[in-house]
């Protein structure tokens, strides 16, 4: 009814191949942007902006991060709160010993320099497989954790150990420290989250991408037939890292300002990011998306009904919290280990043929 | 002998203590590993999910308290007895093993076949759901576990070393204890899987399900099997980390710190899980006496990831894993 390909005739590759080749998706895409860009910003509060919107957005980022590494080229990785670290590590250095030059760039940079800390810690990977290489990957975590927590210049001697985002502005509004309007944050996050989500959609399906799913689905018959193991796996932990440090980097300088390490980056986040994509699906950008929304909004949905509505305690609505969300990721498994965005895929294939069965 | 080598020989057998008590909580990860091909990262929750238990049924709490109160306005909390050590041990390993099925007939029944990264996903949403049940069942805070185990310096030691070299070592009776228990453990566990017919079938199937299947063996019950097993072991692993400080969260964690045994040992060797554990015990605790000093301390928190991760490189499969043969 409402979703249909009858009469849209694609005469040339580069209209088969493009991203949303039926109208319909296009002018969704279109549509969800304009809000994004033109609507949110002027009806965004402090809470909104604070407890949904940027930890959506920052986790996103994330999330694509990942799933470039784990969904598409099938390197499970549990080191990504260190690396989101070593992205906020960066970017605080920068900011620091740079003031005068525009965060936007400082971010990037964070970026670059968690792509390099990524391929040497994928190094390994050329050896290790599968569950040999996640538990290879925490050694990767635990000492960059460590790492920053024991060595003073990386904090610049604070005495707390804590690093702390001084004011940075973007076209002469702040966009970090504590004068930041939610909306300018918000933007500027944004920003990054549309260019991340465009480059990654691009890269996974060029050849790229296309070396990545080889090695993912067998790696000894990619590389029979031609693809280099090597700067395959790289070039995965390269954009993955480069990511999910952008992700580190807005996360510590936009979304909490002050960061203490152990507490920011610890091994739940790995585990967080890692759930995002499982629960939105492996190897799907729309899928990151969908796993950073829910996981971000379930735990202010269950503590807004549960302490809010039902006025119970905060320890015992936390217990409930992981027991939710536990039982709702098995849940999730049982019933669909494909994630959020197979079961939208079979969704807009039923919307197709609605209301027809066949 | 100088003071310095007595140092590092008491930290090398205090090492060895620890690593048993790796090795232990590596032991659940290697028997489901082996007989499902499930990586469980829930074994750690199980250990605390177990020492909770434990500690409920001897101090005769009423479990969801916190949870009927909050919704009846009641304020109840103890039954008002205490149970006997060996009957509450006796209880909660009947709670493992109903758990033990529970686990295999609400989720891996219905992920047979599905990607070994789909079902270590399960795993860890399992360890979420225990924890947070474990903790609505018997509450989060602190507690004591004693069920009866020595503890403190133990005394004989202290003195035969002190009159062999002049400096009395520090063992405590706990580690002992532990040591002992997991070597009966193991002997054990060698017994069963040997020498009776549930662990010979229990072989068969961690060789191959589908020869093991047209043999006529229960799959099913077999993974109930295994999983009460690793249940057991992780109740006492439970008991000995409990003992040594307090069931809390924390316990959970030490999950982690098995992982780079398994890698060192492979994932798919008993003995293996017992010589990783030995040696990420020993080696964490000579690297903190020795480096950590150099570079600020608290290295224990990597130093058997990064140990583990050199050795990967040079040996994928791990000490004592089956060779990972690749076939197109």
């Amino acid at each position: 009814m409402f979703y249909r390909e009858a009469g849209e005739f694609r005469t040339s590759y580069t209209d088969d191949g493009q991203t949303f080749p039926i109208a319909f998706d296009r002018w969704r895409y279109y549509a969800v942007l304009a809000i994004a860009f033109l609507v949110v910003p002027f009806v965004i509060n402090d809470y909104w902006a604070n407890a949904i919107f940027l930890p959506f957005l920052i986790y996103a980022i994330a999330a694509i991060g990942l799933n470039i590494l784990t969904g598409y080229c099938g390197q499970v990785s549990l080191g990504t709160g260190g690396f989101m670290a070593v992205g906020a590590y960066a970017c605080y250095k920068l900011m620091t010993g740079f003031p005068d030059i525009n965060i936007f760039f400082h971010v990037i940079g964070a970026g670059f320099i968690t792509a390099g800390v990524g391929v040497l810690f994928g190094l390994p990977s050329l050896r290790i497989k599968g569950f040999y290489l996640a538990v290879a990957t925490l050694a990767a975590q635990f000492f960059l954790v460590w790492l920053f927590n024991r060595v003073p210049w990386f904090y610049n001697y604070s005495a707390s150990g804590q690093i702390s985002a001084p004011e940075r502005t973007v076209f002469g509004l702040p966009v970090t420290g504590p004068a930041t309007e939610p909306w300018a944050a918000y933007l500027f996050c944004l920003v990054f989250v549309v260019a991340v989500a465009w480059i990654a959609r691009n890269l996974t399906r060029g050849s790229v991408g296309r070396k990545w799913m080889a090695i993912r689905d067998m790696d000894i018959a990619a590389e029979i037939i031609g693809v280099n193991p090597l700067t395959a796996k790289l070039t995965a932990f390269a954009v993955s890292s480069f990511f999910v440090g952008i992700a580190g980097a807005l996360f510590f300088a936009v979304y909490l300002g002050a960061v203490e390490v152990g507490e920011a980056f610890g091994i739940q986040k790995s585990f967080l990011v890692l759930f995002m994509i499982i629960i939105g699906g492996l190897g799907s950008i729309f899928g990151s998306f969908a796993g950073a929304a829910f996981m971000v909004l379930m735990p202010v949905l269950l503590k807004n009904v549960l302490v809010g509505g039902l006025g119970w305690a905060t320890d015992l609505a936390a217990h409930i919290e992981f027991l939710i969300v536990g039982g709702l990721i098995v849940t999730f498994l049982v019933a669909e280990p494909h994630g959020l965005a197979q079961l939208w895929r079979v969704a807009k294939e039923k919307l197709r043929l609605w209301p027809f069965p066949y | 002998m100088p003071d310095q080598l007595l140092f590092a020989a008491e930290v090398t057998l205090n090492g060895l203590m620890a690593g048993v008590l790796y090795a232990l909580v590596a032991l659940g990860f290697v028997l489901i590993y082996k007989a499902s091909g499930i990586f469980n990262y829930a074994q750690g929750v199980m250990a605390l999910f177990a020492a909770l238990t434990l500690v409920g049924i001897m101090d005769g709490q009423v479990p969801f308290s916190h949870l009927i109160n909050a919704i009846f306005g009641t304020e109840v909390h103890h039954f008002g007895w205490h149970v006997p050590a060996v009957a509450a041990i006796l209880l909660t390993i009947v709670v493992m093993v109903v758990l033990a099925w529970a686990v295999n007939r609400f989720i891996f029944r219905h992920l047979v076949n599905q990607e070994p990264i789909i079902l270590f996903m399960a795993t860890i949403g399992l360890a979420y759901f225990l924890e947070g049940f474990g903790d609505l069942m018997w509450g989060s805070d602190i507690k004591k576990l004693d069920v009866g185990l020595p503890q403190g310096i133990n005394l004989w030691i202290d003195e035969t070393t002190y009159n062999a070299f002049g400096y009395g070592f520090f063992i405590d009776n706990l580690d002992i204890v532990a040591t002992v228990i997991a070597a009966l453990l193991v002997i054990g566990l060698v017994i069963f899987s040997q020498y009776t017919k549930q662990g010979r079938a229990l072989r068969a199937v961690a060789d191959d399900h589908q020869a093991a299947l047209s043999v006529g063996i229960s799959l099913n019950f077999i993974w109930v099997l295994v999983w009460s097993v690793a249940g057991f072991v992780a109740l006492v692993a439970g008991i000995m980390w409990g003992a040594k400080s307090g069931v809390q969260f924390s316990l959970s964690l030490i999950a982690l710190k098995a992982l780079p045994v398994l890698m060192l040992g492979g994932f798919t060797s008993i003995p293996g899980a017992i010589v990783g554990g030995l040696i990420i015990g020993v080696g964490e605790k000579l690297f903190e006496f020795l480096i950590g000093p150099l570079v600020g301390g608290a290295t224990e928190n990597w130093f058997a990831y990064v140990l583990a991760l050199l050795f990967l490189v040079f040996r994928p499969q791990g000490l004592f894993g089956e060779k990972i043969i690749e076939r197109v």
